[in-house]
């Protein structure tokens, strides 16, 4: 039986890899598959505690999370088709919409 | 017909309309029927009134009037008298026995001259601007003689010369005619505005300007002879007559208006037009009977040009200049005739004048046809085989001119000189000058015939070649004028040639009603046998004249030149016309040009010097408001704008609009979050709140 610190040791490094890769990568691509990086270290933190509460909680809220992704999944590939017709580039340091 | 008198004029105005409108595009063919056609039905229209005027019952005074509309209602002022005028401008038409004459010689012979054009005119360009203007002219010489007062006879005075300069400058592309044209029209300015001024005199004088009402004044008594506003009025009238009818000193601008086409110089410069002056002098007889002294000026401007205009005449080569000084010296016949009392003689003169006058025109207009444009006698000679009809129909005016019996010329002539002898106020001078003005005419005249049709032949080989008889619409012209020369002088046959037989005199009888209520000044005594004798005398005058032209030109042409070596000196003077427009040119035209040129230099200096420095000194404050706009104004609120943006600087930079900027902050307060709640951090941030 491999203990919960694990997991969560597992998970915390999982979500930093997914945040630093947020915040450094350029390519909106990559961004928006280290935000899966980042679901996906909150679906393992899900399962530990689950494991370790013994309740069935946390996987339901883990295969809620994983539809979340596959939605937010198809709207993100959108937004960079939409984004790439109109400024021709998927790189998010030349774009600064925001501002405005 | 009387009634609708004002479609006379109206005719060839509609004419004129058509053509300047729209004849640009019309062809020859259209532009004849209408500009030609129009003037026609004015002739047979004034012809129609002329039959209608002489069926008029006695009582109408023999005038018609027929009042159109009120034109300047000016309302009531108070005459120079001191007695209150009302004073109305009608437009009106009059038809007297002297209207009838200037409306039938105006529209006869102007329809002819029509005719004539249409082939002399046929090669040239701008054909519809001729007949457009020969139709207006038609309009203005037709509103002149058919108006009932003097205001609406200065229109049509004005349009005649407005039409004359148009037609003197119809070659506008020749510098020398486009200057002719400028020259006419300011020189009778000069004459206008003493017309004008007699007008003024006029109205403040007798309230009105019709001319019944003024005749009427005039004749009732109210004013003494030679009174001095009356005697001013008529030298002021006169100072007009000499502007347009080219008497001196106003008489330079007509040999030059020889620049213009030829049918134009006999219709305009010949036959019409500068009769007017004595038309006008005529019309008003009464003022003129008023005031001996207006009259002996009259007479003597009139014997002075006669002989002056005649003399220059003698030496001239260009065939239409003789006909112009002679057109000068015959008109200077017509007011010697009106300066000495004798209206009727003078109006009779200008009848005739008009027939022969313009028939020499147009002939000299056939020779140059003929002749490929060739205008000095001296390069013509021996033409009287190649066209016959041009050369007897000219022979006969040329005859009629200098009074040879029984042509025209010879009773109007004729009547003139015996009246200047015998008339109410006649002179011997006036009759010498007279006397020796024909003799001078004869040779003069026969000197251009002999130069032209007789002789050797000087035509140059290439005008040799296109040497034509002109076409039939001029030679019917020349014909029915040379009819009209050789006959029209018996209605004018003198009572002394009449043997008792027939009762003659039927033109002066018919114009008698315009003169007669004038003061009588009974004529001298005077013989019939000197009457006889002085016809006689001046037959023989002519005939002497047209001798030594025969000989000097068709026996001897050597003769001529031998006479100008000879001498050199008077020939000299006369060729260059006694150098009368140099004389101007230095005593006015230079003057008033120099003062045209000094008023350019103050306009240029003074009055648009100080428009341009209003203009500076506004641009000058325009700069200085400028700047403080820009640097002031604008400046201060710059700066609002300047220190907002530095104010604002802190929150600027970090709304980049970069989603990973946004990213890192949320990651840093996350943090923040944590250490907040990290136990190591808990006693620092407890110190530092």
């Amino acid at each position: 039986m491999i203990p919960t610190e694990y997991y969560i040791y597992l998970g915390t490094a999982l979500f930093a890899v997914g945040v630093v890769g947020v915040l450094t990568r350029r390519n909106v691509l990559i961004i928006l598959m280290s935000i899966e990086l980042i679901l996906n270290a909150v679906n393992i933190n899900l399962m530990a505690f689950s494991q370790y509460f013994k309740s069935v909680d946390g996987q339901v809220f883990a295969i809620f999370v994983i539809t979340d992704a596959a939605a937010e999944a198809a709207v993100g590939l959108g937004l960079i088709i939409a984004l790439f017709r109109n400024k021709e580039t998927v790189n998010a340091d030349e774009i600064d919409l925001l501002k405005w | 017909m009387l009634n609708l008198i004002w479609l006379i004029p109206v005719f060839p105005l509609l004419g004129a309309a058509i053509q300047l409108f729209f004849g640009r595009r019309a062809s020859n063919r259209a532009v004849n029927a209408v500009s030609v056609g129009l003037p026609g039905l004015s002739f047979v229209w004034a012809v129609g009134c002329f039959i209608q005027f002489l069926g008029l019952p006695e009582s109408s005074h023999h005038i018609f009037l027929k009042h159109l509309y009120t034109w300047l209602p000016a309302g009531a002022f108070h005459l120079s008298n001191g007695t209150l005028a009302n004073f109305n401008v009608n437009v009106g038409m009059q038809l007297d026995p002297l209207s009838c004459v200037m409306v039938l010689v105006v529209t006869g012979v102007g329809f002819l001259i029509h005719v004539y054009s249409t082939g002399y005119m046929a090669h040239e360009g701008g054909y519809y601007r001729f007949f457009g203007y020969l139709n207006l002219f038609m309009f203005s010489m037709l509103v002149l003689v058919l108006a009932d007062n003097y205001l609406m006879m200065f229109v049509g005075w004005e349009g005649v010369g407005l039409c004359s300069y148009l037609l003197i400058g119809f070659y506008f592309h020749r510098k020398s005619a486009s200057d002719a044209g400028k020259k006419a029209f300011i020189v009778n300015r000069i004459g206008d505005a003493a017309f004008l001024m007699g007008t003024m005199l006029m109205v403040v004088t007798f309230g009105s300007l019709d001319f019944h009402s003024i005749t009427e004044a005039a004749r009732s008594g109210q004013f003494l002879m030679g009174s001095g506003v009356i005697t001013t009025i008529c030298i002021l009238l006169f100072i007009g007559a000499t502007g347009k009818s080219a008497q001196i000193p106003l008489y330079i601008w007509l040999p030059d208006a020889m620049e213009g086409p030829t049918p134009v110089s006999a219709l305009i410069h010949a036959a019409t037009m500068v009769t007017a002056g004595v038309y006008m002098v005529a019309r008003s007889n009464a003022l003129f009977a008023l005031s001996p002294k207006a009259l002996a000026l009259v007479a003597g401007i009139g014997a002075a040009t006669a002989i002056w205009a005649a003399s220059i005449g003698l030496v001239q080569n260009d065939i239409k200049r003789v006909l112009a000084y002679s057109t000068v010296s015959q008109l200077g016949y017509m007011f010697l005739a009106c300066g000495v009392g004798a209206y009727t003689a003078g109006v009779f003169h200008l009848m005739t004048h008009a027939f022969f006058k313009a028939l020499l025109f147009l002939g000299s207009g056939s020779v140059i046809h003929a002749m490929s444009g060739e205008q000095d006698m001296r390069k013509m000679g021996a033409l009287k085989s190649k066209i016959p009809v041009t050369y007897w129909t000219m022979l006969i005016a040329a005859g009629a001119i200098s009074g040879i019996p029984p042509l025209a010329g010879f009773f109007s002539k004729d009547e003139i000189l015996w009246q200047s002898f015998s008339g109410p106020y006649s002179h011997p001078l006036l009759w010498t000058v007279g006397w020796v003005c024909a003799g001078m005419t004869a040779f003069y005249m026969f000197r251009l015939i002999f130069m032209t049709f007789w002789g050797e032949s000087h035509v140059s080989h290439e005008a040799e070649h296109h040497l034509h008889e002109s076409p039939r619409p001029m030679l019917i012209p020349l014909v029915t004028l040379a009819v009209l020369s050789a006959v029209g002088g018996f209605i004018g046959w003198p009572k002394s040639l009449t043997l008792s037989l027939f009762r003659g005199e039927w033109f002066g009888r018919f114009l008698d009603p315009v003169f007669e209520g004038n003061p009588v000044i009974p004529p001298r005594e005077s013989a019939l046998t000197w009457e006889y004798f002085l016809m006689a005398l001046s037959v023989v005058t002519a005939i002497v004249g047209i001798s030594i032209a025969y000989r000097m030109y068709v026996q001897q042409p050597e003769l001529s030149d031998r006479m100008a070596n000879a001498f050199s000196g008077y020939y000299k003077v006369l060729l260059h016309k006694y150098y009368i427009d140099e004389i101007y040119d230095a005593l006015f035209v230079h003057r008033v040009k120099n003062l045209g040129n000094l008023l350019a230099a103050f306009d240029m200096g003074v009055i648009d010097g100080g428009v341009n420095g209003v203009g500076w000194t506004g641009r000058m404050l325009g700069v200085i408001s400028s700047w403080w706009d820009k640097w002031i104004i604008d400046g201060l609120v710059n700066l609002v704008a300047f220190v907002t943006r530095l104010l604002s600087w802190p929150a600027r930079i970090i709304q980049t609009g970069m989603v990973q900027n946004y990213a890192w902050f949320i990651t840093l307060g996350v943090l923040i979050f944590m250490a907040y709640y990290f136990a190591p951090f808990r006693a620092f941030f407890a110190w530092l709140f």
